[in-house]
């Protein structure tokens, strides 16, 4: 097929939005189809080669804060040519209540249209959809994704739109190989935490506890902990006598975060709740690592009810300290549950939702002759 | 002698009297013209607000940069009182970024048709954008002197303000044209 992919957001700065739309159109490109992406980009800069650059984006206010945005009748003229020009099967557009190229695109299309909704629209974007503008817009759109089941929620309630459930997906070979960090993981067995430590729905609070439990009848087991914090105040938390044994990395980048990953023996995901999806413990999972985690909806699904993973009871550090030891313990059942992990994590692979995304432009595509088109 | 001193000191408290009577009488006018001024700043945003919304809604502008002018008209509208100078000056920083856009003035040309009404449109919501900046620079201007006549001892102490609210300075970002400070 012929994808044309709109971006409303700069290709050059950071966010979740651009990091989905670069997956899916690899993952597309990946599957043998034709993608084309439009987004605000600095032409001076190099992008990959399906990106076409609808020119700089500008800083304005909208919706209580400033956003970057591309808009105005040269970024309307840039996505006009590009619809032309790619004359494609179907035209994606990401965020289209979001001022800029998705909501050009779809205003200046005809023909299949599908939308993916990434946040959850507050109240005050809902009422702008009852501007004449954007209900244009909205109801030239033949498909919908939602990202999360929030997202969903809100076009069904205060649109009354309904929406498919697609969740991001992991690029799983992002994750499989990397050098571990020096002088890890080393011989005593290293258990990992990764996530914001000032999130008590992460859960670090329970696996320090373990940790406690564990750390006195092992004397070469170590902690190590990436994420967002205060590190300090946490390691006032555990006995002085094993305090040097947890070490604390901070914010780390993407690629540090796939060394950190190879640096330990067993990934704990100890949070109490809160989680959709956990895709910390999927992107750990991918690293091919043995996983020990709380027994809540999100991971027991990811972990096939605990054959891809440990579980143990939600918030109780002694059963987490039981599971843990157990895994430290035993070098084979690690390894078989590391192989049962890849195999389950590689349901939640890119290649896979890019499957289901692509059943979607099939489904709007159907029993129409027409391809995207300029009005 | 007492009689003498008795109607020099009279005569003083009169004099002084028609003194302080007169401060506060020009105290109360200031008050006044600080209400008008604060009138016509409010009555200079709504002009403003409702030129932008026209813009918006006479269909010449990408349908992008309407909404984005559109959400900015509402929340300056709905805007709460102390919050009201941060929503003007987003309506400002939304109108330049749109009229600073490459090929904004150009396109209205093309859309204009025989009338030039785009281009209209945009003269008046630059030309109100004008007003809201004059009407600004004139109340800050009576307001400041209100406060510094209400910080004169003489006004202290005789309370001659009486209950009249002190003015507040508006502070927003009123600059539309291109020369202006950037947000």
């Amino acid at each position: 097929m012929r994808i044309g992919i709109a971006c409303p957001y700069s290709w050059d700065v950071p966010g979740g939005v651009q990091q989905h739309i670069r997956d899916l159109a690899e993952a597309l490109i990946g599957l043998g189809h034709d993608v084309s992406v439009i987004a605000p980009a600095d032409e001076d800069r190099p992008l990959p080669t399906y990106v076409v650059p609808a020119g700089k984006a500008v800083p304005v206010p909208y919706n209580g804060s400033v956003a970057r945005l591309a808009f105005g009748p040269l970024s309307a003229n840039r996505v006009r040519r590009w619809l032309r020009d790619g004359a494609f099967d179907v035209l994606h557009a990401h965020e289209p209540t979001v001022p800029s190229l998705s909501l050009l695109a779809c205003w200046a299309a005809t023909g299949p249209i599908v939308a993916t909704v990434h946040t959850s629209m507050p109240r005050s974007r809902v009422l702008l959809a009852a501007q004449p503008v954007l209900r244009t817009a909205l109801e030239k759109i033949d498909g919908r994704i939602a990202v999360s089941e929030s997202a969903r929620t809100t076009l069904v309630e205060h649109l009354g739109d309904d929406a498919v459930l697609i969740p991001n997906g992991v690029t799983t070979r992002r994750y499989r190989h990397a050098a571990p960090l020096d002088g890890w993981p080393g011989e005593g067995g290293v258990i990992g935490f990764l996530g914001r430590m000032d999130e008590p729905r992460k859960g670090l609070a329970v696996l320090l506890k373990a940790f406690a439990i564990l750390a006195p009848e092992r004397p070469g087991l170590r902690l190590l902990i990436a994420g967002r914090g205060d590190a300090d105040e946490w390691r006032q938390k555990l006995p002085a006598s094993i305090r040097d044994r947890a070490v604390f990395l901070g914010e780390t980048s993407e690629a540090e975060k796939v060394r950190f990953l190879h640096s330990v023996d067993v990934f704990c995901s100890p949070n109490t709740g809160g989680e959709s999806f956990g895709i910390v413990t999927a992107e750990a999972m991918a690293a091919g690592l043995p996983i020990v985690a709380s027994d809540i909806d999100a991971f027991r699904e990811v972990l096939r009810g605990g054959r891809a993973g440990e579980l143990f009871v939600t918030g109780d550090a002694a059963d987490l300290a039981r599971a843990a030891g157990a895994l430290l313990d035993d070098p084979a059942r690690r390894a078989e549950l590391s192989v049962a992990a890849l195999d389950a994590v590689a349901g939640y692979d890119w290649g896979v939702v890019a499957r289901d995304v692509l059943s979607v432009y099939q489904t709007v595509v159907l029993g129409r002759a027409a391809v995207v088109g300029v009005a | 002698m007492i009689w003498t001193l008795t109607v020099a000191i009279v005569l003083v408290l009169v004099l002084w009297g028609f003194y302080v009577s007169w401060r506060a009488t020009r105290l109360d006018r200031l008050h006044n013209r600080v209400e008008s001024a604060r009138t016509a700043l409010d009555l200079a945003l709504v002009r403003r607000s409702s030129e932008a919304y026209e813009l918006v809604s006479s269909g010449v502008l990408d349908p992008a940069t309407s909404l984005l002018l559109t959400d900015a008209v509402r929340r300056a509208k709905e805007a709460k009182p102390d919050e009201r100078d941060l929503a003007e000056s987003d309506l400002t920083r939304a109108l330049r970024a749109a009229f600073g856009q490459p090929e904004f003035r150009p396109s209205l040309a093309a859309e204009g048709g025989a009338g030039g009404g785009a281009a209209e449109l945009v003269a008046e919501v630059e030309a109100a954008a004008h007003q809201v900046y004059l009407a600004r620079k004139f109340y800050n201007d009576v307001a400041g002197r209100t406060l510094d006549a209400r910080r004169r001892p003489l006004a202290r102490v005789f309370r001659l303000a009486g209950n009249a609210p002190a003015p507040e300075f508006f502070e927003m970002d009123d600059a539309l044209a291109e020369t202006d400070t950037r947000a």
